[in-house]
């Protein structure tokens, strides 16, 4: 069975602890945090074996495998140190603070044979899945138009500073929020290539932007809107959805409702022309042990099974998260 | 427990298919008084148990219930703790330790957090009874024979291995509220696996029974298989796979299995709240 260590047990690496508990191919092996309210009642309710140096817990437990879920500023020594030990990583998002350090630690991840995947969890969600077969398929014609849009409440008042606030620790909403929406567009078309202009508001927050608004052209020259605020409490919770619009049909699809119109009979199997609606629970495969959301079993699953050799490493690899990061070093310099 | 209990997630926007729907049904339930008007129609219906998450809102809900005991002298209310998304943004924006410190009541932290690098002496499940006694405050003198655990509390426990503070949970939930435990879960047959090693007998378990097998992890199989030899109460959720499936052809399966003592649902309107409620009386007169 394949040993994995957690490195950082804040609000993600919790997720991802509980996740590779209930998930029954995987042996924890460690978790490290420098909180000692939290490696306390992992010891005593959990009895997982905690420490609060990583390094420490790298040379006593020797794991295969290792989930880092510190903040971005500390990924790229931690994952670096890592990968030079010959461990399998999966990091949270986004991957660095810099596409240089993210382009080092894709070529390291290489040269040294070793899985690399990054947490952007939209990918293995059912309805984005079918939106990117759906846009790969042709059936849309010409995708001319896209609109990249991520809603949610969290910040929405003015208050305290904390890491979120702090660009240099990689807060603010561009690399939070719309990293996620950047992510899935380079996936779902291809990934940026410039930006044409882009706001960054700050609302609420004193030193960082809670909203990004940026004109984006991509690598396969088609072109669209990002639209993304963190401060919008007219939503429950994050909200992202993708619309694209093309000469034979136009998609519009959330994590739970897929909307396509066709133009056109026969373009697609299983939609016919005019408008049709899919669910998430048409398009989302069960998981072995549910937390918040399929996918987030769904990529520790696959990272696992990647590291033990059972499928290709291609998802979320540090690869196309760091084409991510350079998206996000473009639009930040296009800010007007 | 009722056979038929009545939901709350259309009055708090949370519509597991739809945003749009989520969207239509915040702007409907915008006053407290459309909320109550809904579950009157419920108990016009026959259905008398409102099971809730303690959501800010439910406060209003319980004043208005009090205000008039005699009309709602059989009404019962079945809270479901803690709303997570408040915790959940707390932690974001606080941190694991900070988020405690402001929702534990009382000087409990106050002083554990002085200085910052002092040694916290911690109790954890302490931590859990004063947290439980905080969000049971609005339910003063409403009747509320069942507590329920949220799923995504229940869940990251179990998948933590925490199992002793669900264990905790049901016998605190005894001894100072004066009434059954119960877990929503998205992880049935694990966690009726969990409750049993740590000694709960036959416990109350909220979960997602539905026919396309949508959120029953590990399988639909896994679930008939549990509900058919072991012994727990089982409320089934999220029957209509969050709408995925026909009503009737939903409550029939449902319907069809054993152990399931109560079917929760919710709907924003009276024809939808009396046709799933005479869907389930006509699928149960034929057992």
């Amino acid at each position: 069975m394949l040993k994995v260590a957690l490195i950082g047990a804040g609000k993600m690496g919790i997720s991802h602890l509980s996740i590779l508990g209930g998930y029954a191919n995987a042996d924890i092996v460690g978790v490290c945090d420098t909180s000692k309210m939290v490696t306390d009642f992992l010891t005593k309710h959990g009895r997982f074996n905690c420490f609060s140096d990583y390094n420490k817990m790298i040379a006593e437990t020797k794991p295969d495998a290792v989930v880092v879920a510190v903040p971005t500023k500390f990924h790229y020594s931690i994952i670096k140190d890592l990968l030079e030990k010959n461990i399998h990583v999966f990091a949270e998002k986004p991957f660095c603070l810099t596409y240089e350090q993210s382009e080092e630690l894709v070529k390291l991840a290489s040269v040294k044979k070793l899985v690399n995947q990054v947490g952007y969890h939209n990918k293995f969600i059912g309805t984005f899945k079918e939106v990117k077969r759906i846009a790969q398929s042709g059936a849309l014609g010409d995708i001319y138009h896209f609109i990249g849009e991520s809603y949610g409440p969290v910040v929405v008042k003015k208050k305290s500073d904390t890491w979120r606030s702090d660009p240099a620790e990689g807060g603010g909403c561009l690399m939070d929020y719309a990293s996620h929406v950047i992510d899935l567009l380079s996936d779902i078309l291809s990934p940026v290539q410039s930006s044409k202009g882009t706001l960054l508001k700050s609302i609420y927050s004193g030193q960082v932007e809670d909203a990004v608004y940026s004109l984006l052209e991509l690598q396969s020259g088609q072109s669209g809107v990002l639209s993304v605020n963190w401060s919008d409490d007219t939503y429950r919770k994050m909200s992202t959805s993708i619309t694209l619009v093309g000469t034979k049909g136009k998609l519009i699809s959330d994590a739970n409702e897929l909307k396509l119109f066709l133009k056109d009979d026969n373009s697609l199997n299983g939609y016919s022309k005019g408008w049709n609606v899919k669910y998430i629970t048409d398009l989302q495969e069960g998981v072995d042990f549910y937390l918040r959301g399929e996918e987030y079993s769904a990529q520790l699953d696959y990272f696992i099974k990647a590291a033990e050799g059972k499928v290709p490493n291609t998802i979320n690899s540090f690869a196309s998260a760091a084409n991510t990061d350079k998206a996000i070093s473009i639009i930040k310099k296009s800010s007007i | 427990m009722e056979r038929i209990l009545f939901g709350d997630n259309q009055f708090f926007a949370v519509n597991h298919i739809s945003d749009d729907k989520s969207r239509a049904q915040s702007i409907k339930f915008k006053d407290d008084s459309a909320i109550i008007k809904v579950l009157d129609d419920a108990r016009a219906a026959g259905i008398n148990t409102f099971m809730c998450t303690t959501h800010d809102r439910i406060g209003a809900i319980c004043d208005i219930i009090r205000a008039d005991p005699e009309k709602y002298k059989d009404f019962k209310i079945f809270p479901c703790m803690p709303y997570a998304h408040k915790y959940a943004n707390a932690v974001t924006e606080l941190g694991i330790a900070g988020t405690l410190k402001q929702y534990v009541p009382g000087n409990f932290f106050g002083s554990l957090f002085k200085g910052g690098m002092a040694y916290i002496t911690k109790d954890f499940e302490s931590i859990m009874e004063l947290m439980i006694d905080a969000e049971m405050k609005m339910f003063k003198d409403i009747h509320t024979p069942v507590i329920f655990l949220q799923n995504v509390i229940t869940d990251l426990l179990l998948g933590l291995r925490a199992t002793d503070m669900l264990v905790a949970f049901h016998h605190y939930i005894r001894k100072k509220h004066n009434a059954d435990a119960g877990f929503i879960t998205m992880n049935m047959p694990k966690l009726l696996k969990a409750l049993q090693e740590g000694g709960v007998e036959n416990p109350i378990i909220c979960t997602s029974i539905n026919k396309v097998g949508f959120r029953m992890s590990g399988g639909k199989e896994v679930y008939e298989e549990t509900l058919k030899n072991q012994k727990v109460r089982v409320i089934a959720m999220q029957v209509l796979g969050g709408g995925a499936i026909h009503p009737g052809e939903a409550i029939e399966y449902v319907c069809s299995l054993p152990n399931i003592e109560s079917i929760l649902f919710g709907a924003s309107s009276k024809p939808n709240i009396v046709s799933t409620a005479n869907y389930i009386h006509q699928f149960d007169s034929k057992k």
